[in-house]
């Protein structure tokens, strides 16, 4: 892969000018998530309605030009999309629809807004608050998760 | 002939002279490879791993062609050469970095290893709930993680040490940290990141004062500056061989005789006991209770080689010619318009240059310099706190050393004004 061809126009089109990137006014959906071996960061949400059709989809988030440029053609693909359209999107069509070849590296960030959208459409917003809410009044506290993590 | 017991005196040579990169790059085969888009390989990465000269792979050859059998074990020639050749390596980092006992000095298998066993062994068995561990916002997770951890399972509490806007420790916050519960003081000499040298002697004077121990990362110190870790006063002190031409799978960790010799095995098995019965098992003398199992016998050896290599260069030389390469890219990169220098003036610093380029991800910076054969590192480099505090998720990250020219500084410049063009297409 020439790096020239990575960093294409087409690519850095989305990311100079990306598709709906900001906030959804009546999301219903939501999900957000990051790349721990960079960093990068990438926030999608979504108005679907009851027939399961994507009314409005927006993303939001921090990283590269691989990532950030790749939540920009997908979420411009999946805008009026139904529910079951961005389930039967597969990672390998995601990588064909973003263009270049990329090193196994990079396809985990071109990957990583395909995971969020994946993910998003089974999170309701409502659920999840009422869950979050839950799960604080159980705990009573913040913890400090120190679990297992790659960090290098 | 080998011989172990022969001691290698502790000072540098007197006059060392300056260092003739371009000569010494010759004994580094890997640097006159080119990288897959035919740019001749410009390794910048120093900070993560080193390259090795053909002294030191030669070593590992001879080793495992001609000596290698285990150590401390058999009774036949091959094991006896190759238990004289490890302990000959022993004999050399202790001179390297002065250390007045051989007991004191503990093969792992790298820095990260040394802090763990300090953690799990001293930590263990000396803290208790309410008592401090000191740290610095500048640290590697190897020198975050193990005392987390150690926090969760004694109920100690860590407090850190701010830095300045441009990243220098704020000394005068250790008085107000260090008190009597303050058991130990966890600082890296160098950081990782931003490069700052850090006033490890002032800081361990402080602590001392104060009735707590201090641990030494100098995985980023050792293989870049002169230590001596009984004029630093050091407790602890841990550092890698991959940073410094040796091979990876060893470390070092140096620890006071008196304090190895206080605190509880880490890992059981063989070589660690002196007898096992079914009742228990008596440790073994230092240093060899630190070392169970087979030790990493030739990459110990590979650094003895290493540390060979290095000393016929001199450390000083070494440490003056990567500041004067340090000063020529912050000034490089400095005239470039948007891009963003992290830590202090290059006086104050290692030979680790960090940056960001506006507009321009880390990663990109860093895919864009390896198609010109660049290669940096781009992240966090293992330093997640220091980059929230330093309001950022990833920098660029070029580290040099000694086989670094001139001309690659001019080489990774021009490749930072060739990624701006790329995005800014103009």
């Amino acid at each position: 892969m020439h790096e020239d061809e990575l960093y294409e126009e087409h690519v850095l089109d989305h990311y100079d000018q990306p598709y709906h990137r900001g906030r959804c006014g009546h999301p219903t959906h939501r999900h957000e998530d990051d790349n721990p071996l960079c960093g990068d960061v990438i926030h999608m949400e979504m108005e679907i309605d009851d027939a399961g059709r994507i009314h409005e989809i927006y993303f939001d988030g921090d990283g590269c030009c691989i990532s950030q440029a790749s939540a920009s053609m997908l979420v411009e693909r999946m805008d009026g999309q139904t529910v079951e359209a961005v389930q039967k999107f597969t990672a390998n069509e995601m990588l064909e629809l973003f263009g270049p070849r990329l090193t196994p590296n990079r396809q985990k960030c071109c990957l990583l807004p395909w995971r969020v959208l994946q993910v998003a459409v089974c999170s309701p917003i409502t659920h999840r608050h009422d869950q979050a809410a839950h799960d604080q009044r159980q705990s009573g506290n913040t913890h400090v998760r120190t679990g297992q993590g790659k960090s290098d | 002939m080998i011989n172990a017991n022969r001691e290698i005196p502790m000072s540098a040579p007197a006059k060392e002279r300056a260092i003739d990169a371009e000569s010494l790059r010759r004994d580094f085969p890997i640097l006159s490879t080119r990288s897959p888009s035919g740019a001749p390989l410009i390794y910048l990465d120093n900070a993560a791993t080193t390259q090795r000269p053909r002294q030191v792979i030669q070593a590992l050859v001879e080793m495992y062609e001609e000596h290698y059998a285990n150590v401390h074990r058999g009774i036949h020639w091959l094991s006896d050469q190759s238990t004289d050749l490890f302990e000959e390596s022993r004999e050399k980092v202790r001179a390297f970095i002065g250390a007045r006992h051989r007991e004191e000095v503990i093969f792992t298998h790298g820095a990260t290893e040394g802090i763990n066993l300090v953690a799990r062994s001293w930590g263990d068995a000396h803290l208790a709930p309410g008592d401090e561990i000191v740290l610095t916002e500048m640290e590697h997770h190897s020198n975050i993680v193990p005392w987390q951890q150690l926090a969760e399972r004694t109920g100690a509490v860590l407090r850190w040490v701010e830095i300045t806007d441009d990243g220098q420790l704020q000394l005068e916050q250790f008085d107000r940290l260090l008190h009597e519960r303050t058991r130990l003081v966890a600082v890296a000499a160098v950081s990782n990141v931003l490069g700052t040298v850090n006033a490890v002697d002032e800081i361990v004077r402080r602590a001392h004062s104060a009735g707590a121990l201090v641990l030494v990362d100098a995985a980023q110190s050792v293989p870049h500056q002169h230590t001596d870790v009984a004029a630093l006063g050091a407790d602890f002190l841990a550092f890698s061989g991959h940073k410094m031409l040796g091979p990876s799978g060893v470390g070092i960790l140096f620890a006071r005789r008196e304090l190895l010799e206080a605190m509880p095995p880490f890992l059981g098995g063989g070589s660690m006991i002196r007898r096992v019965t079914r009742e228990g098992f008596q440790p073994a003398d230092l240093p060899a209770k630190f070392e169970a199992g087979t030790p990493p016998i030739v990459p110990a050896i590979g650094l003895g080689a290493a540390i060979d290599y290095l000393r016929t260069i001199g450390m000083e030389a070494i440490q003056q010619y990567e500041l004067e390469l340090s000063r020529h890219a912050a000034e490089a990169l400095s005239a470039i318009g948007g891009v963003r220098l992290l830590g202090p003036s290059p006086e104050k610093k290692s030979g680790i240059v960090s940056f960001a380029v506006e507009h321009i991800h880390a990663h990109d910076v860093a895919q864009l310099l390896d198609r010109r054969g660049v290669a940096v590192r781009a992240g966090h480099h293992c330093a997640m706190p220091l980059h929230k505090r330093l309001g950022m998720n990833a920098s660029v990250r070029a580290s040099f050393y000694f086989y670094n020219t001139h001309d690659e500084v001019e080489q990774l410049s021009a490749a930072i004004v060739d990624a701006k063009r790329i995005f800014r297409r103009a």
